[in-house]
């Protein structure tokens, strides 16, 4: 483990994270046994995504002569109550789950990170932010996710929203503490005393300490988002049945569980193994990345 | 003292006021005409004129928050639009299932978590400890209810030890009560134990390196006693703390548990209002578990001076 327990030598690491290019960072990462492992299995998931659909059949094309079917060697994960096929529509709904996690995250940690950087360097804002996060805090997440979602319809647009907002308040902390630390910095006291505006102080001296810590916990974001869109598709909150989701052919597949529990099965082993594979990437980023916290979990 | 507990609870105001400003302004800043949204799709002019004049959404929107802070001050959180019967009476009904499968969940999970955990610190890089870690992370991956349906299959329909669903109030009786709990129960602790036993683990194992411990073995005291009056009792406040912040964790769960289960509790009390968007019985719910979670973390902060005498406040 790197030495890095004092904040001014974590500095230049910190911002050398985000350079993807630099091969030292990467071969570093992927020595990481479970950022390699769990790497491998999303990167699957995501051809899997991607190009699974173009092979599979169609996963809306309705067969009721062929419902309920046990899997076979025609219909891998069997059929469902329609006779449409479980594989091709767990396959489709795939993309539903990665794109959800994906976006969520970019949602909530750039959205976090603007209102993190402003509350921790603007005092006067602090209190209030600071307030306004608590509150949402203590909203159970997916409470606050289903009433979002039913006032306003469920789309994927307004699923991920609804997903990113109880996320939020994590994003803006983290960021905030980043932030109340680094401005005491020599760096940036230097920074002021020589004229450098506030917005390029921000950019240029704050944002890159962010970085790393953001990375880990994007990743843990992405994870839990996929989640609660399983649980929101699951209690039919989430996307709408026209497009297939694990979240929504699980909920589906309640009625007929007792009858052919594979259609409950199949999503949520996709389900579980891809949000394990990003939990797994993301201990081994917050092992590489941020050692000051791997040595307290 | 009593200064500081005073303080902490004046402290809620402004968090609590936070979520009943937010819950108010959900509704009233949602795209649309919310009270055409509630009434849904197959509404005529009258059911939307109807729900609007329910909740007050023809007054100047000033004049609908006081009013609306007025009635929840007084415990009154409007009247549900679908049975016209109070939110309040509604959520007394369901009350009962949910209290229970949250109490056995709590019980369960810290009986499990933290020997669990303390077990992995104590033993690092055992079979134990792996497990955990592994357990921890395999918890945080599968959703509740994947994880319910499993335990069906598995304990009910193919061992036959268990009834599938279904709740037995404990007042019918405690060995029906256990039978039906059961299943929710562990399946709501899972990811529960997870975050827990991981906590313990690593406040025990930062705790065993003090100089303490050491003496504590130095002296002779049992292996069993230095584990649990010199280690836990120093990490129990970490611990303590997770087990309030996970509570909104539990609440999510509850939601879900009940709705594979078919517990008559809040959590389906709540997904039933979401399908006839009965907002008035979705608001109180959300209000209701914001300030369960408030108080229970408030509750947490006060009890660590019980945990460690060197905090006064």
């Amino acid at each position: 483990m790197t030495d890095t327990s004092t904040s001014s030598g974590k500095a230049p690491e910190f911002q050398a994270a985000p350079a993807a290019s630099d091969p030292h960072l990467v071969v570093l990462l992927l020595r990481h046994r479970s950022i390699f492992w769990g790497g491998v299995l999303l990167a699957l998931m995501v051809v899997v995504a991607v190009l699974g659909p173009l092979f599979t059949v169609d996963p809306v094309a309705l067969n009721p002569i062929n419902r309920l079917k046990a899997p076979s060697g025609a219909n891998w994960f069997g059929t469902d109550y329609l006779g449409r096929d479980t594989f091709a529509r767990v396959i489709y709904g795939a993309r539903v789950s990665l794109v959800v996690g994906l976006a969520v995250s970019l949602f909530a940690v750039s959205l976090g990170l603007i209102i993190g950087m402003i509350s921790g360097y603007i005092r006067v804002l602090d209190a209030v932010v600071m307030r306004v996060m608590d509150g949402l805090m203590s909203i159970p997440g997916i409470l606050l996710a289903i009433a979002l979602i039913s006032l306003s319809g469920a789309t994927l647009m307004t699923v991920v929203i609804a997903i990113a907002i109880p996320e939020l308040p994590r994003v803006v902390r983290l960021v905030r503490s980043v932030v109340l630390s680094v401005r005491e910095e020599p760096y940036v006291e230097a920074a002021i005393a020589s004229g450098t505006k506030l917005p390029l102080i921000l950019i240029r001296h704050i944002l890159p300490n962010t970085i790393a810590p953001l990375i880990v916990l994007a990743t843990y974001i992405c994870g839990s988002a996929m989640l609660t869109e399983s649980i929101l598709g699951f209690i039919g909150a989430g996307i709408p049945p026209e497009i297939p989701s694990w979240g929504n052919i699980m909920s589906e597949g309640r009625t007929y569980f007792q009858l052919s529990p594979w259609i409950i099965f199949y999503p949520g082993i996709a389900l579980a193994v891809t949000v394990l594979a990003v939990n797994v990437v993301g201990d081994g980023l917050r092992d590489t990345l941020d050692p000051r916290i791997a040595r307290k979990m | 003292m009593t200064g500081y507990i005073f303080k902490r609870i004046l402290a809620t105001v402004p968090v609590m006021g936070v979520v009943a400003l937010f819950v108010f302004l959900m509704l009233r800043l949602s795209p649309g005409d919310p009270a055409a949204v509630i009434a849904g799709d197959y509404a005529t002019a009258e059911d939307i004129a109807r729900i609007r004049e329910q909740l007050g959404l023809n007054e100047p929107i000033f004049v609908q928050f006081f009013t609306w802070i007025g009635s929840l001050a007084q415990g009154d959180l409007g009247i549900s639009i679908f049975t016209n019967l109070p939110v309040t009476t509604l959520i007394a009904q369901r009350l009962e299932p949910t209290i229970s499968l949250t109490i056995t969940t709590l019980l369960f999970t810290i009986v499990v978590a933290v020997p669990l955990g303390t077990l992995a610190a104590w033993k690092s890089g055992s079979l134990v400890d792996r497990f955990v870690m592994l357990f921890s992370v395999g918890g945080f991956s599968i959703p509740v209810f994947v994880l319910g349906y499993i335990l069906i299959y598995f304990l009910s329909m193919e061992l036959r030890w268990l009834p599938v669903q279904g709740y037995k109030s404990i007042f019918d009786g405690v060995g029906p009560f256990l039978r039906h709990i059961a299943l929710p129960t562990m399946t709501l602790s899972v990811i529960f134990i997870a975050l827990v036993s991981r906590m313990t683990r690593a406040s025990v194992m930062e705790v065993l390196q003090e100089d303490y411990i050491r003496t504590a073995r130095a002296k002779g005291q049992s292996e069993f006693k230095v584990l649990l009056r010199h280690a836990l009792r120093n990490a129990a406040v970490p611990i303590v703390t997770v087990i309030g912040l996970g509570i909104a964790l539990l609440i999510g769960g509850v939601v879900v548990t009940e709705s594979v289960y078919n517990i008559p509790g809040l959590g389906r009390l709540v997904l039933d209002a979401v399908l006839k968007r009965d907002y008035p019985i979705i608001q109180g719910l959300i209000l209701l578990f914001s300030f369960v979670y408030i108080l229970i973390n408030l509750l947490i902060d006060l009890s660590y001076c019980f945990f460690d005498p060197r905090i006064r406040y």
